[in-house]
């Protein structure tokens, strides 16, 4: 396990790269038939008649593997004290069946909180890609993470 | 669905409410987002949120199953009736999610969804863009998630 990550430890500009991580037919289907159940995420035959041209995973699912990806790379070894929201999440391409997807999480911007002297604020962008580089899915946050020198200057 | 023409800016959808659960908070976490304060009664405790509580994407995602749910049963409605139901493609995305207040065990979320924008698709002829204003208020009336979607609905075909 590598040094716990603070919110010094961020650098505007630095990009890490988390994954890759495959994802199944099985797991897609599951996912819609339990939080999102249209056909277009459920069945071959159905989805190939909507806009997707054919079963591609529900665009929560993806920003849930994100964050489940996030978290293994480095929010659990990290300070986070998690996130208010989430600015953006664009949907650009479809993510297939047997897809192998990593994370590109770019580091936007860094501020102190002024009300809590104990937390820094990092905003990142998080792009999903696939196995040749294709950004199917981008989603910009802010999180909240604990500083190793409260109240000191950045 | 109602067909695009049919949508109203400032209609609202009350899609329906539903009860966190432990169990459900814990195994949602242990595929998605397995911090402890998602996981385990005693380090939620510990942390800056004093109990466990559900991911905000858990609480996020099952705006989702409602909205489908609620669709289902509308288009079921319309079907009895003799009426047309319009399809809904894909969303494009969201944007200004915000997790307003923790989601605890046992809290029970009331989700709508508001029609806050409506505008023809450029790229898919025969579909708009409908924009919704989602969110959750607890059994205390405290907003807890609000986001905007927006998401292709089918327009009303022509006449032939």
């Amino acid at each position: 396990m590598s040094t716990k990550l603070y919110w010094e430890d961020f650098q505007p500009g630095a990009v890490a790269v988390y994954g890759p991580r495959l994802v199944t037919r099985e797991e897609i289907v599951a996912f819609a038939a339990e939080f999102d159940p249209q056909p277009m995420h459920l069945d071959e035959t159905a989805a190939s008649a909507t806009m997707l041209g054919g079963l591609a995973a529900s665009g929560w699912h993806t920003c849930c593997l994100l964050m489940r990806m996030l978290t293994d790379g480095f929010v659990l070894n990290s300070s986070s004290m998690g996130a208010p929201g989430v600015e953006e999440v664009r949907w650009l391409k479809p993510l297939r069946p047997g897809t192998r997807i990593r994370v590109r999480s770019t580091v936007l911007e860094m501020r102190a909180s002024k009300s809590r002297p104990e937390m820094g604020l990092v905003k990142m962008q998080h792009e999903v890609l696939d196995e040749a580089d294709a950004v199917l899915t981008t989603l910009t946050s802010t999180a909240m993470m604990g500083r190793r020198q409260p109240g000191a200057a950045p | 669905m109602k067909y695009f023409e049919d949508i109203q800016v400032g209609e609202i959808f009350a899609i329906g409410r539903h009860t966190f659960t432990a169990d459900e908070i814990k195994a949602f976490a242990a595929r998605f987002d397995p911090q402890p304060f998602h996981m385990d009664e005693a380090a939620a405790q510990e942390s800056h949120f004093g109990a466990l509580c559900a991911s905000g994407w858990h609480t996020a995602v099952t705006w989702m199953r409602l909205m489908v749910a609620y669709r289902r049963r509308t288009a079921e409605e319309a079907h009895a009736r003799g009426e047309p139901v319009a399809r809904v493609g894909p969303a494009l995305g969201f944007r200004e999610l915000k997790w307003l207040k923790p989601v605890y065990v046992g809290d029970t979320v009331d989700y709508q969804s508001e029609v806050v924008a409506a505008r023809p698709s450029e790229s898919r002829p025969g579909f708009g863009l409908m924009s919704v204003r989602a969110s959750g208020v607890n059994q205390n009336g405290e907003p807890v998630l609000s986001f905007i979607s927006t998401a292709f609905v089918e327009r009303r075909p022509e006449q032939p």
